[in-house]
């Protein structure tokens, strides 16, 4: 119990401090929301009047702790950009489809890398785990941008089975949109389960030569049973760890790869919002963004915790 | 028979066959890179264009040589800047351990749990694009990684027998951790500079290719690769190119780890 009171303490802490971070960050730039907004020509004092209005004149503690209560019930303020728009409608909008495209790129590296991870330590040494180990060794040095535009042309434009730029909301057609973001996803995964692959491989290999396992074959198992039965469940824990880092990954393979399939996700408007100084937006995605990471991480030690009780004593 | 260690000379012939390329890219290329010539619009590769021409007829081969420079300029620097304060920081609190070891360490670990394209991305969004600000953006972000590797290194080295004759003999601290500690860490620091090269070449395209890195009039591959995708129908050889010479770049780097890797072990 008091291993998980220790985690949650040091979660907030970092989300707290996260959270400052971003704010100080962004209150420190030149250049501030409303002379981006009325353009360099505008009259100081029309600029004055709108400083006053965003509440830009107030000190920095203020407008920190009035912006994180704020944050707190979902109310990141106006988007400078798009008038009619808060950021959290703007959010709102555009984390589903992140959120979508980050699940099945998980999904997918899960179900083709643990059976290849599996297949070259049942076969290690052999041709089949050399082929399978080069070609992740390749498959990983692949930029996912890179995959996303061959994969783009290959499908596309050769064997035209999909519609580049031709994204259909989730809440217009559900369907469509899974069907539309499969090569997406796939571009986000295939770099990460050459990575998957290699560290399973290497896990197994590890466990196999512990004692247990020799019992197990003693006791008249097959390979098949002593791999499967008793290996696999121990080779797991450690990958435990390094998914938690391969979901951080997807999540930002998917806001690059976003930009390459025209997908309004988080990543496009993230990027959209840096390249218009639209800070409101900005600070909320990053906010965003970074906390899941860090959520996503704490799920994950805890998990961990409970898949092998005897790192808490450690 | 011996057993040549083949991920290394692999991985070193391709990159040193891409540096040379790159080096004479600086200082001469086949033609001229800013050269447009509308007569030459998206020709397939040939004879006269071996990787073919590009949307304002300029050749895509003389623009990857160049732009090879501005992807090494800035994976060296940031490497540079990453394994310099990497080393201070790693060795200073290794050796002395203490609070100022835990804070550090701690904020390395949250650091450390990100992805650098995701920092990198944060850090462009508060310093702003260019050349130099993706440096220091990803030189930044290099640094938690080589300061835990020297850190664990120095942890390792620092209660041996050898630190301890050293210090009998009256060597002072800074003395043993950069003239008796550092040098036996240094495969281990060359691996990392060598995946924190993979990541920087990564990050650095990415960045580029989402127009938030090096700008123009610097040349990059990551950019060639985002104008190419416009293209990608009448001219496949402008976006294929640069991304395959990215794919190489990667994979030199990344079989040179894999075989310091083989020699440290």
């Amino acid at each position: 119990m008091k291993y998980f009171i220790k985690k949650i303490i040091t979660l907030i802490i970092t989300l707290l401090f996260i959270s400052l971070l971003t704010f100080t960050a962004f209150s420190v730039i030149p250049g501030d929301a409303a002379l981006s907004k009325l353009g360099v020509d505008a009259s100081p004092e029309a600029v004055e009047r709108l400083r006053a209005e965003y509440g830009l004149d107030d000190p920095i503690t203020v407008r920190y702790v009035r912006w994180l209560g704020n944050a707190l019930h979902g109310d990141f303020g106006q988007s400078y950009k798009y008038e009619t728009m808060t950021v959290a409608q703007l959010l709102q909008t555009r984390l589903p489809v992140t959120v979508l495209l980050a699940v099945m790129s998980f999904i997918i590296i899960i179900v083709v890398s643990v059976p290849l991870g599996m297949l070259c330590a049942r076969f290690s040494g052999k041709w089949l785990d050399v082929v399978i180990t080069q070609m992740t060794q390749i498959t990983m040095a692949i930029p996912s941008f890179f995959l996303g535009i061959i994969l783009t042309y290959i499908f596309g434009l050769i064997f035209k089975v999909f519609q580049p730029g031709g994204y259909v909301g989730m809440d217009v057609d559900f369907w469509g949109c899974v069907g539309y973001l499969v090569l997406p996803a796939v571009a986000v995964a295939l770099p990460k389960i050459a990575m998957v692959v290699k560290y399973l491989r290497n896990s197994v290999l590890g466990e196999m030569k512990k004692d247990y396992v020799k019992t197990a074959y003693s006791k008249g198992n097959s390979v098949n049973q002593v791999l499967y039965g008793h290996v696999l469940r121990n080779a797991l824990i450690p990958v435990i760890t390094f998914v938690a880092m391969v979901v951080a990954e997807i999540l930002a393979g998917s806001l690059v790869i976003e930009q390459v399939f025209s997908i309004p996700g988080m990543g496009r408007l993230l990027i959209t919002s840096i390249s218009t100084r639209d800070y409101p937006v900005v600070q909320a995605a990053v906010l965003y963004i970074t906390s899941i990471v860090v959520i996503i991480n704490f799920l994950v030690d805890v998990l961990y915790q409970l898949a092998d009780p005897r790192i808490r004593t450690a | 028979m011996k057993k040549y260690n083949y991920s290394l000379i692999i991985g070193l012939i391709i990159t040193i066959v891409i540096l040379i390329i790159t080096i004479i890219g600086q200082f001469w290329t086949p033609y001229d890179i800013t050269g447009m010539n509308s007569m030459l619009k998206n020709q397939p590769p040939s004879l006269t264009h071996i990787m073919g021409t590009d949307n304002f007829g300029r050749d895509v081969f003389s623009r990857i040589m160049n732009g090879c420079g501005t992807t090494f300029f800035v994976a060296v620097c940031t490497v540079a800047i990453g394994a310099f304060f990497g080393i201070i920081i790693g060795s200073l609190t290794g050796f002395y351990g203490g609070i100022l070891d835990e804070i550090v360490m701690r904020v390395n670990d949250v650091l450390l749990s990100f992805p650098s394209v995701l920092l990198v991305l944060i850090f462009i969004s508060f310093i702003g694009t260019g050349k130099y600000k993706i440096i220091l953006a990803l030189g930044v972000m290099f640094i938690p990684s080589f300061a835990r590797i020297v850190r664990s290194e120095v942890i390792r080295y620092k209660s041996q027998e050898f630190v301890k004759s050293a210090k009998v003999m009256g060597a002072g601290n800074i003395r043993i951790i950069f003239v008796h500690i550092l040098p036996n860490t240094v495969v281990s620091l060359l691996t990392a500079a060598a995946i924190g090269f993979n990541n920087a070449v990564l990050a650095e395209a990415s960045m580029s290719y989402l127009g938030l890195g090096v700008q123009p009039p610097d040349p990059s591959l990551g950019r060639m690769l985002s104008e190419a995708q416009a293209y990608i129908f009448n001219a496949p050889w402008y976006a294929i190119w640069p991304g395959v010479v990215i794919v190489l770049i990667i994979l030199g780097f990344s079989l040179i780890s894999e075989g310091l890797r083989a020699i440290r072990n």
